[in-house]
């Protein structure tokens, strides 16, 4: 690949000064353009399709099989080039080491994948139709050839799939239940010895192969991290993207207008690929055909009046979309608001609204949660994205926790401000947790580093007004960490037990506000004169 | 300029607790729930459903609305990130402004999680119901902006799932960049000599 000439740069020579220019002169077509280069391009687009594949394991880290030590261990990718008409053997299958052709094949399943001690618990979907075909065009090819494959269980639950199964082992391969675990090189012949525990038969047995392929699985693309930063989109734990709903909406993105099709949603065949892309291209072709769309009125507010003209809200805005200039006052772009509310929660002199999460609203809700028997409960900010929906998570996966806690949504943890917490503290709460998205998955590209600096502030304020800090929590927990959601509900009950109902006394006055506001206050002196 | 709007002379809230068959009646007591919302502040009628997101579920919002002429809806059932565009709707089509209605996850963050203790999910749903209506008492009117969408759609990466999505939203009539870092098109199925379960070539 590619199927058409590509000048490879690094090694091209170029014709300036005239040093080669050979191709040039013979493409009848006049298709090569030395001074062609990279640039960058701007487009406006309304919708995006995410289909940005997967990356081939490399086994070269499970050293057990020998991969980088033995010229006949080879992986299913190579395979493929190796049978391949088009390949560098005009598709004669022959082995590495001496370009005889093999008769004894041995296939590994599994390498790379449903293995939890090197990180790659999940189940990469493809490897076991592939090798079962690979099986099935070795013995068409060469009926002499002895197939034997290894395998933990053998998954062929597609259209068709169980039928190509049965084929191949009428063909004669031979599945042994088992993932061997040492491979040998006779250094003379290079042919290899297999040592295998049968799992079936309870038996060790040893087989000796001319050639072992490897059935390498698949991960998530090295880029992912990349376009999931740009996109303010969230992975699995698996590391594949994160659709919106796992059964009702799977080709959609949390992010509106964003879709996924193929592989970099999760491990899929070719067939299932296709069948995402279209799914996706539909719902893609929905959105452009809408013409308008409406965006949820969740944006942010400046009161002129009340506007102090410091522009600490244009310093945290992550999307640059509130104008200040200094001595006037700040401006909100409104279709450049997402809605995150770190100004509302930053600006101290009550000057911004941010619609349908205001401090009004969010304020009651922690007043009307901890009304009765506040000492019996946790109170939980959890944004809208990632620790909302990883509580979502919990429940969908029904994992039990303590039913201490409350959980206050916001749209983002930057939202949350330092009057929130402490009301929550002199309402009798025992225990506050502030949650959001870990640092890189902020839907707000990185406004939760504001909630991170105003934690740092709420601890020093509290520590000075003699409460415990760690009364104040702070986690990062993902939308697909449910699991986690449920671990640290649990631990948020263990340190709720330990605040004596004395504490929760002190705290409540302790934390009683002092003076009144800077605004009101000059006010006042106005008022006076 | 922003003022505030006046509020109203006289918060009127429904409560509309649901039961989602057993997903959460089956851990939380609703009939006491649901007595429990109607006796909070500014909340005029409190209504027990089954399903609160089926027809007649939404009927019952739509003629309580009317009938109690509520100003404000709190919808206790599952988690706003699921049905909140179907509430939304719903008291939308009873002539109420969509911002005027609030919900109360009590299946993905209570009966799911909580289910073998009825008492303390019962007493859980009840601070959520109480803090979505007391949440509600604030709420105002809001107008969406409304934005153009551009007519043209991009695809990253030009693999199979990237050629297939593009020549369909081609196909549709639509626009289409597709954005390839390699020199060539084809992705990982290209490198393949044989693809299952056809056994066919793969380019």
């Amino acid at each position: 690949m590619p199927s058409t000439y590509v000048l490879n740069m690094n090694d091209c020579l170029g014709n300036n000064p005239i040093a080669c220019g050979k191709c040039a002169e013979a493409c009848e077509q006049n298709a090569i353009n030395y001074d062609d280069h990279d640039e960058i391009l701007t487009r406006e687009i309304g919708a995006i399709i995410v289909a940005i594949g997967l990356d081939v394991y490399d086994p070269t880290e499970m050293d057990e099989y020998g991969y980088t030590r033995f010229d006949n261990v080879i992986t299913s990718m190579e395979f493929e080039r190796l049978i391949c008409a088009g390949g560098p053997t005009a598709g004669h299958f022959v082995r590495p080491s001496d370009q005889e052709r093999p008769k004894r094949i041995g296939f590994v399943q599994c390498v790379g994948s449903r293995n939890p001690k090197i990180g790659r618990p999940y189940c990469s979907n493809i490897c076991c139709m592939n090798t079962i075909k690979d099986t099935l065009l070795l013995a068409d090819h060469y009926p002499d050839v002895q197939n034997t494959v290894f395998y933990q269980d053998i998954r062929a639950s597609g259209k068709s799939f169980e039928d190509m199964f049965q084929r191949s082992k009428e063909a004669g391969t031979r599945y042994i239940r088992g993932l061997p675990g040492e491979v040998e090189e006779d250094p003379e012949t290079h042919n290899l010895t297999v040592t295998v525990e049968n799992t079936t038969s309870g038996s060790l047995e040893r087989h000796e192969l001319d050639i072992l392929v490897l059935s390498v699985g698949v991960q998530p693309p090295k880029d992912l991290a990349k376009i999931s930063s740009l996109l303010t989109l969230s992975k699995t734990s698996d590391g594949f993207f994160m659709e919106s709903h796992p059964k009702l909406k799977p080709v959609d993105a949390p992010t509106r207008g964003v879709f996924f099709a193929g592989f970099c949603e999760a491990p899929k065949d070719i067939k299932d690929s296709v069948c995402q892309a279209g799914a996706s291209a539909s719902r893609a072709g929905a959105l452009l055909n809408t013409g308008r769309i409406q965006i949820e009125a969740i944006t942010s507010r400046i009161d002129e009046q009340a506007c102090m003209k410091c522009g600490q809200c244009a310093a945290v805005c992550p999307y640059g979309a509130i104008n200040w200039k200094k001595g006037e006052v700040a401006v909100v772009v409104e279709a450049a608001c997402a809605g995150c509310g770190a100004c509302g929660a930053t600006c101290q002199f009550d000057a911004i609204t941010m619609r349908h999460f205001t401090d009004d609203q969010l304020i009651a809700q922690v007043r009307a949660l901890l009304e009765l028997e506040p000492q019996d409960k946790v109170v939980v900010f959890a944004c809208n994205w990632c620790s909302y929906a990883g509580a979502d998570m919990a429940g969908i996966s029904r994992i039990q926790y303590p039913a201490s806690n409350r959980v206050v949504r916001t749209m983002c943890s930057a939202r949350v401000s330092e009057e929130m917490v402490l009301e929550a503290f002199r309402c009798g709460a025992p225990v506050v947790l502030v949650s959001g998205c870990h640092y890189a998955d902020c839907h707000y590209i990185n406004a939760n580093r504001q909630t991170a600096k105003r934690m740092q502030r709420l601890w020093d304020k509290l520590e000075k007004a003699g409460v415990r800090p760690e009364r104040l929590q702070l986690e990062w927990i993902s939308a697909a960490e449910g699991q986690k959601f449920a671990e640290v509900m649990r631990q948020m009950e263990e340190l709720r037990k330990t605040v004596t109902m004395e504490e929760i006394e002190h705290t409540r006055h302790a934390l009683q506000p002092k003076h009144k506001k800077i605004p009101e206050k000059k006010t006042a002196t106005a008022g006076a004169r | 300029m922003v003022a505030p709007k006046p509020l109203e002379d006289e918060i009127r809230i429904g409560v509309f607790v649901c039961d989602c068959g057993l997903n959460i009646a089956g851990a939380v007591d609703c009939a006491a729930v649901t007595v429990f919302a109607k006796a909070l502040p500014g909340v005029v009628c409190a209504v027990r459903n089954k399903y609160t997101c089926a027809d007649p579920g939404q009927n019952e919002i739509k003629d309580a609305i009317r009938a109690h002429k509520l100003n404000r809806v709190v919808v206790a059932s599952c988690t706003p990130r699921q049905h909140e565009p179907t509430f939304r709707q719903c008291v939308r089509e009873a002539g109420l402004n969509p911002y005027l209605m609030e919900m109360a996850n009590l299946r993905e963050h209570c009966s799911w999680v909580h289910p073998g203790n009825r008492e303390g999910a019962t007493r859980k749903a009840m601070d959520l119901v109480a803090s979505a209506a007391a949440r509600a008492r604030f709420l105002q009117p809001q107008q969406e902006l409304s934005v153009p969408v551009t007519k043209r759609a991009l695809v990253i990466g030009g693999g199979v799932a990237g050629i297939e999505a593009s020549l369909q939203l081609a196909d549709a009539g639509h626009k289409v960049v597709l954005v390839e870092k390699q020199p060539s098109i084809g992705g990982i199925m290209a490198q393949l000599d044989k693809t299952y379960p056809t056994m066919d070539c793969s380019i």
